[in-house]
């Protein structure tokens, strides 16, 4: 695996334990500047739990603990004096299913920055993120309408809107094409690449197809345990890995 | 290809014995459940008619702004109407803030742990406890510890601790019942737990929270027992002027006049139930408007 890029996030021996018991075990890997990397596996593999360490969302969920580090340009976020609304600030999140915020579509988008105070035009940062979601064209005329008011796919890019309004350096992405239909998530495929300019994407996946087509490195894991983590391209097509290749060419067991 | 072609032989229409038989409970349960709906029905109407025809007659201008007297013709509500709205103002006064920050705490705060668990099954528990036994604690606290004797203050604060219970309970619905996906996408953007409640959680809480406020109000209005037990005077010839002074309230004037032996007294007593359920309907009105203000954004 080649390795020109700077790390952004790093994952150093972590495990994560629900009620004891562990859902993640002892993953380590570094996530790179502005590419895209796909973390794939079975339901049930601890992705999604990894996923959200990245960011401190596992804080609401009750009875978990972590172990090892997890560094964010080098400083951890679980260090002691670390605030994690801070560390949202700058790790964002889009969701499996698309939770808009019941109130109008620029509310959605402009809340984030108001609260958090950021500078520049609000109206203007609003814009701008939902032009980067490819939503703008869509909604420019009722930007006070309901969110719910929106499809699905639609609900999605204000999600990612809603996130791209804070500007975060990674956006961390939790299955967010598995409540659509083939159309937006081809929109939301497109997107990602146009993301990678400015932004490091991280998106876990149950689409092998989806994996292999926008990310740039992939890792598999496999009941808690990071089985095979390099280039999309090598993962795919010349595994290391026997159990990943039995799961990526769709063999099991 | 012929993409229609005929099916033989018909199999809907030869429905068996056990189908029409499966039809027939069916129907049987639907008319049972709509007999025991007009029944419960039937009874109310009855009561209604009763109170509405013995109180009618009496119910005027002069009623609603009368003292109580000896005299049948010229008694009037107008202490037991003012205290009892004096003493629902400040019991929702003191309720809902307590009532719905309790709320949030355990639903937004408090930890998962034993010590959560053992105060929520309390507040439950709380709830059913009878009226009278507040009525004591009342008396004991706020009436003799605290020295707020028979005030308006003292009736409302003992009302409180009644319906604190049942506000709490409804509170925790509301808020439970805001999707927690909402909370997370807050979160996502940086928002501490504060804006999270004020911003997201509060806004679309209060629909509930207030029709579960207004119910418990309600209730609050209809108590006789514990205001009895503090001392609520059942002769007051004057209105409250303040929570420090002495009340009584509309179900302690009827139950005053339903234990008097001339008929027309129990004809008052009627006319003040009448005044009792207007009042009632129409804070059930607020509750109803209430919730759909908030149901039609």
């Amino acid at each position: 695996m080649k390795q020109p890029e700077n790390a952004v996030l790093e994952a150093r021996n972590v495990t994560i334990r629900y009620s004891g018991e562990a859902a993640v075990k002892g993953v380590s890997l570094s996530l790179f500047e502005k590419k895209i990397t796909a973390i794939i596996g079975p339901s049930g593999c601890g992705k999604s739990t990894l996923l959200r360490s990245l960011n401190r969302m596992n804080d609401f969920i009750d009875h978990v603990t972590q172990e090892g580090e997890i560094l964010y340009r080098n400083s951890d976020l679980y260090g002691e004096h670390v605030d994690p609304v801070e560390v949202r600030l700058h790790i964002g999140m889009v969701f499996q299913r698309p939770n808009p915020f019941p109130k109008s579509i620029y509310r959605n988008v402009a809340w984030g920055p108001t609260i958090n105070g950021l500078s520049g035009d609000i109206n203007e940062r609003v814009e701008r993120a939902l032009k980067q979601a490819a939503l703008w064209d869509e909604v420019k005329d009722r930007l006070d309408d309901s969110a719910l008011n929106l499809s699905g796919g639609q609900q999605q890019r204000l999600c990612i809107a809603r996130a791209l309004a804070m500007e975060p350096e990674v956006i961390l992405m939790d299955e967010p094409c598995s409540a659509l239909d083939p159309v937006s998530t081809a929109r939301i495929e497109d997107l990602l690449f146009e993301l990678k300019e400015k932004y490091t994407i991280v998106i876990v996946t149950h689409n092998m197809q989806q994996a292999s087509r926008v990310s740039d490195y992939t890792a598999f894991m496999e009941s808690g345990v990071l089985i095979e983590y390099g280039d999309t391209d090598e993962v795919f097509t010349r595994p290391k890995q026997k159990r990943t290749e039995d799961y990526v060419t769709g063999r099991f067991g | 290809m012929d993409l229609i072609k005929p099916v033989t032989p018909e199999v809907i229409g030869r429905r068996s014995g056990s189908l029409r038989r499966r039809h027939l409970y069916s129907r049987a349960f639907r008319i049972a459940c709509i007999g025991f709906t007009m029944s419960a029905v039937g009874v109310l109407g009855l009561l209604i008619y009763q109170v509405a025809a013995a109180g009618l007659p009496w119910l005027d201008l002069q009623f609603l702004t009368s003292f109580p007297s000896r005299f049948p013709e010229r008694a009037g509500v107008k202490s037991a109407l003012y205290g009892t709205l004096w003493v629902v103002s400040f019991t929702a006064m003191i309720s809902l803030p307590v009532g719905v920050l309790a709320a949030i705490y355990l639903e937004e705060y408090a930890p998962a742990s034993t010590m959560t668990r053992i105060i929520e099954i309390n507040i439950a528990n709380l709830a059913g406890v009878p009226s009278i036994v507040y009525g004591i604690l009342g008396l004991a606290v706020f009436v003799r510890f605290l020295g707020l004797e028979r005030s308006v203050i003292a009736g409302a604060l003992t009302m409180s601790l009644l319906i604190l219970p049942v506000i709490i309970i409804s509170a925790k619905e509301a808020i439970r019942a805001v999707p927690s996906s909402i909370r997370l996408a807050a979160f996502a953007v940086g928002a501490t737990q504060w804006q999270v409640v004020r911003s997201h959680v509060l806004p679309s809480a209060i629909p509930g929270i207030l029709t579960g406020v207004i119910l418990a109000l309600s209730r609050a209005i209809g108590e006789t027992a514990p205001l009895i037990m503090i001392g609520a005077l059942t002769y007051v010839a004057f209105v409250p002027d303040g929570p420090m002074d002495e009340f009584t309230a509309l179900p302690i004037q009827i139950f005053n006049w339903t234990s008097r032996p001339q008929a027309e007294f129990h004809e008052l007593a009627a006319a003040g139930i009448i005044v009792l359920l207007a009042v009632l309907l129409t804070m059930n009105a607020v509750a109803v408007f209430i919730r759909y203000q908030g149901t039609r954004k």
